[in-house]
């Protein structure tokens, strides 16, 4: 174990100097830490991520149409016609227009990510918290439930799923939900297993302890103390679940189960009518939904896997402290006269930096 | 910075010597330099104790002698390491990694602090000895294995042509570091690295091991740069001291020397502070005096009788016994403490008391209530009568709550306050008690040293103003000087208030400073039990009388007489 050196804690005289909330925030505070080519990873996953939630939120505002307009005026826009100054991106087989249905589909791909993500995170937390704090039987059925999860195929599972809910119909919100809740059940075993092994983890230190020596009730260890710590990892899992959200929406269109276009716009569906038209050469159609779909979810796993790599401090790079003001050795005393590449400059310093284990 | 060797001014190369050595971290809140301009000699067969308490750059002084540091260090200055035969040094610093490899283990190696995890569990310590050998240039591996058995003999492990063979987790923690010794040892080295070689260890095999490490020092005649934090052991083995501070070096000299005379104010106060055993008898003795008439017949805090708490063995293994057949009684403002090694059940006993383990058999009555077979409703009034101590003050406080917060938890929890808010008047007096500034209730955890968050861990198990305090180690994670206050305080506290104490410890010496009365456990079992002056003054079991000889006292003059005690003893008892 290296030995860590930790700052000298302020005199009592020294106010505590605390980063402001601000900066505590989850992804601000990751954003300050990091360096280099992490830095440029989350900076990049952001700024897509903005991009698309901008759109998704602004959509009536950016599509110069409506996901479901057919004409402009009494004049139909014509089906397949290629990029214009009318349509930027074209028109689809049915006669859409190719800009407007992209942005709109970030609008029916932000709420599915929420619902799916707000759904799974309240369950998967509340029934790790419940099965990692009290154990025993519950917790062993509850863990194998979870695996048993874990085997199913997630698609197969949204496919029923979308039966059940929309009965065939598939208005918006019947869509939307189908595909939500498919992705909430495949995703609360996630939530779940680590909820559950941070409780474990935390039920044993001696701060619950404490509170159980004071008298506390289960409730309140759970809620005051072990749930706050428990949530630490959260943030990591929730984007990259968010992207996978995305591609079983976009799964669930594709195969056939996605909303009817009259109700949301939504690419999973865009891609499969887009099908007979890659061979007659029509690209538009099929390319720009494909890379809305591929740049949401590179945004969103960028975010995810930065954090993950700024969350361990053995992954984290740092600035390096080899160029600090800091007085060099002297004379290097080496018997028999000094050597040419001592330790007084930058030079000499490059190859004691790493630990060449 | 001074380097005058005073003293054995060695007349061959120095095996280890270190000229202006900084070494700097990349952390988060920027660089931080952990050792400034740090100049050291290791003469051939001499043993230099690097000392220093937590953070001061003892073992970021050691790790770089062999490289060993992080990614996110970098070191400057010269550190020449030479060969035994006397072949001249290379500056470490400078050296390509594959030169270094070459002189790890070679002409230094290095013997860490916890055996359990130094040695690799899937391969048998015969290999792993023998891995150092092979990675060195020997080819056979037949030889290496002759080679290993020979050495594990030299240290000491019985039967060696048989245990060769073993894995780790067949060996005794003292074993294991003994292997881990041997591994060190097997290919001569100029100068043993040894950081903390004893600290995870129980006080009767420190003892062997420290004797072991001067048998690798006179036999071998290796050099050894021993770092701890244990001024006994230093006196017990160090030829010559060096204090470190705040990653400088402010004292050097012979231990003799250094423990008779200090120069710096520094190593003066680190010695006073380290605690020794008699001190405790007068304070005992004034407390027994103050106690009122037919304090005797009072009942019982905590009377235990016949006290079992058993583990269930895991399937198809026996059940673990942690505590056998004890029996003790805690009377209102009496100092119980309990000593042992671990695994003798003391931590057990406290927490049992706690109401944090199942009693498995016998009595156990707290406050009046029966604590086996008790249920948690009937137990939690009595919980308010009762504060906590932990041993580790840096988890024992919820991260995100801060001080002040949590130090109002138990008024909150029992109803007298609606919440931290208005508990605050409370909390600033318990802080202002324990001697913490009433700011530093608006702190978290992280933002206070050890020794700060131990005191405000006392305020909170004071805060209900129990009865009985349970401390379940509560010095043993912190410095010695920072430990010296914190049990003045505790003391202090203890006169004021009055409540009764069980005072759970691994440390005899910390134990007599605070106890009224003294319970030795051994495997669970309460060996001896008495007063201070009983137990330590005419130890009666034979299991005190080794414990008592093995811990080593701060004074090497006195030391070198208690070793040879500790010899007879020893040999005795075999």
């Amino acid at each position: 174990m290296a030995e860590i050196p930790t700052p000298t804690t302020p005199g009592p005289d020294a106010p505590a100097r605390r980063p402001s909330r601000w900066r505590r925030l989850p992804v601000v505070r990751q954003l300050q830490q990091s360096v280099g080519l992490q830095r440029g990873m989350l900076v990049a996953g952001l700024v897509i991520s903005a991009v698309f939630l901008l759109a998704a939120l602004l959509a009536p505002l950016l599509a110069p149409y409506g996901f479901s307009q057919l004409r402009s005026g009494d004049r139909p826009f014509g089906a397949q016609q290629p990029p214009s100054a009318e349509h930027l991106l074209g028109t689809t087989v049915g006669g859409y227009d190719v800009l407007s249905r992209v942005v709109w589909g970030s609008r029916t791909a932000l709420l599915v990510i929420i619902v799916a993500v707000a759904a799974s995170i309240v369950l998967g937390v509340v029934i790790g918290l419940l099965s990692g704090y009290f154990g025993g039987w519950l917790d062993r059925v509850l863990v194998v439930v979870a695996d048993a999860v874990y085997a199913f195929p997630s698609l197969l599972l949204a496919i029923v799923m979308a039966i059940v809910i929309s009965g065939g119909q598939s208005d918006m919100w019947g869509g939307i939900l189908a595909a939500a809740l498919s992705i909430t059940v495949i995703f609360i075993p996630q939530y779940f297993r680590v909820v559950r092994a941070e409780t474990l983890r935390i039920k044993a230190e001696p701060f619950v302890e404490s509170a159980r020596v004071i008298g506390a009730s289960h409730r309140r260890i759970m809620g005051r103390h072990v749930l706050r710590n428990a949530t630490r990892s959260l943030p990591l899992i929730v984007t990259l679940n968010a992207s996978e959200a995305i591609l079983t929406l976009a799964g669930l269109g594709f195969l056939g189960f996605g909303i009817e276009p009259t109700e949301a716009a939504e690419w999973g569906y865009d891609l499969n009518k887009a099908l007979s038209d890659v061979t007659s050469g029509i690209w538009w159609t099929s390319v720009f939904p494909g890379v809305a779909i591929v740049l949401v979810v590179l945004g969103l796993t960028l975010v995810g896997e930065s954090l993950n790599d700024l969350a361990d401090p053995r992954l984290r790079t740092r600035r390096a402290a080899a160029g600090m003001p800091e007085p060099m050795a002297g004379a290097p005393v080496v018997p028999g006269g000094a050597l040419d590449a001592g330790p007084a400059g930058l030079s000499g310093l490059e190859p004691t930096e790493g630990d060449p284990r | 910075m001074s380097t005058t060797v005073s003293g054995t001014a060695p007349a061959a190369r120095p095996v280890v010597q270190c000229e202006d050595l900084a070494v700097t971290f990349a952390t988060d809140a920027g660089p931080v330099t952990a050792v400034h301009g740090v100049s050291l000699q290791v003469a051939p067969g001499e043993v230099l104790a690097v000392v220093g308490e937590s953070g001061s750059g003892k073992t970021v002084t050691a790790k770089s002698i062999l490289r060993l540091l992080p990614e996110t260090a970098t070191a400057r200055g010269t550190i020449l390491v030479s060969g035994k035969d006397g072949t001249p040094g290379e500056n470490v610093t400078t050296l390509s990694a594959a030169a270094v490899r070459q002189l790890r283990g070679r002409d230094a190696a290095m013997v860490f602090q916890e055996p359990s995890t130094a040695l690799n569990p899937v391969f048998p310590v015969g290999w792993q000895i023998a891995e150092g050998l092979l990675a060195h240039g020997m080819t056979s591996r037949r030889e290496a294995r002759a080679k290993a058995i020979e050495i594990m003999r030299e240290v000491g492990i019985p039967e060696p042509e048989v245990r060769v063979d073993h894995y780790p987790h067949q060996f005794s923690g003292g074993q294991k570091q003994r292997i881990v010794i041997a591994q060190a040892l097997v290919l001569d080295p100029g100068v043993i690295i040894a950081d903390e070689p004893t600290t995870a260890l129980d006080v009767t095999v420190q003892a062997e091991i420290l004797d072991l490490l001067r048998r690798c020092r006179d036999e071998f005649g290796t050099a050894i740069i021993l770092i701890t934090h244990n001024m006994g052991v230093v006196a017990d083995l160090a030829d010559r001291v060096a204090v470190m501070y705040e990653g400088r070096i402010v004292e050097q000299a012979d231990a003799r020397t250094l423990f008779a005379s200090p120069t710096q104010a520094y190593t003066r106060q680190l010695l006073d502070s380290v605690p020794r055993l008699g001190e405790g008898l007068a304070r005992a003795q004034e407390r027994a005096a103050r106690r009122p008439e037919g304090w005797a017949e009072q009942e019982p805090v905590v009377e235990a009788r016949d006290l079992s708490v058993v583990y269930p063995g895991r399937f198809r293994e026996p059940d673990f016994v942690a505590v056998d057949g004890v029996s003790f009684a805690i009377r209102p403002g009496e100092v119980l403490g309990l000593v042992g090694e671990s695994g003798s059940g003391k931590t057990t006993i406290g927490r049992a008391i706690a109401g944090l383990t199942r009693v498995g058999g016998g009595s156990l009555r707290v406050l009046g209530v029966e604590l086996n077979g008790v249920r948690e409703r009937q137990f939690r009034p009595v919980r308010s009568r009762i504060g906590f101590v932990f041993q580790d003050p840096a988890t024992s406080f919820n991260p995100l709550l801060t001080i002040a917060e949590c130090v109002a938890e138990p008024l909150v929890v029992h109803g007298r306050a609606r919440d931290a808010h208005e508990a605050r008047q409370r909390v600033d007096e318990l802080l202002e008690a324990v001697q913490l500034p009433r700011t530093y209730g608006d702190r978290y955890p992280h933002e206070l040293s050890g020794g700060q968050r131990q005191r405000a861990s006392l305020a909170r198990a004071l805060a209900l103003e129990p009865e009985l305090l349970i401390a379940d180690e509560p010095t043993s994670a912190l410095d010695v000087s920072v430990q010296a206050r914190v049990l003045d305080l505790f003391d202090e506290l203890q006169r004021e208030l009055g409540f009764a104490a069980l005072f759970i410890s691994h440390d005899l010496a910390v134990v007599d400073m605070l106890a009224d009365r003294i319970g030795v456990l051994y495997q669970g079992r309460l060996v001896e039990e008495g007063t201070g002056a009983e137990v330590l003054g005419a130890p009666k079991d034979p299991y005190t009388q080794r414990l008592l000889a093995s811990l080593p006292v701060p004074d090497p003059v006195e030391q070198a007489a208690r070793r040879a005690e500790w010899e007879r003893v020893r040999a005795a008892g075999a």
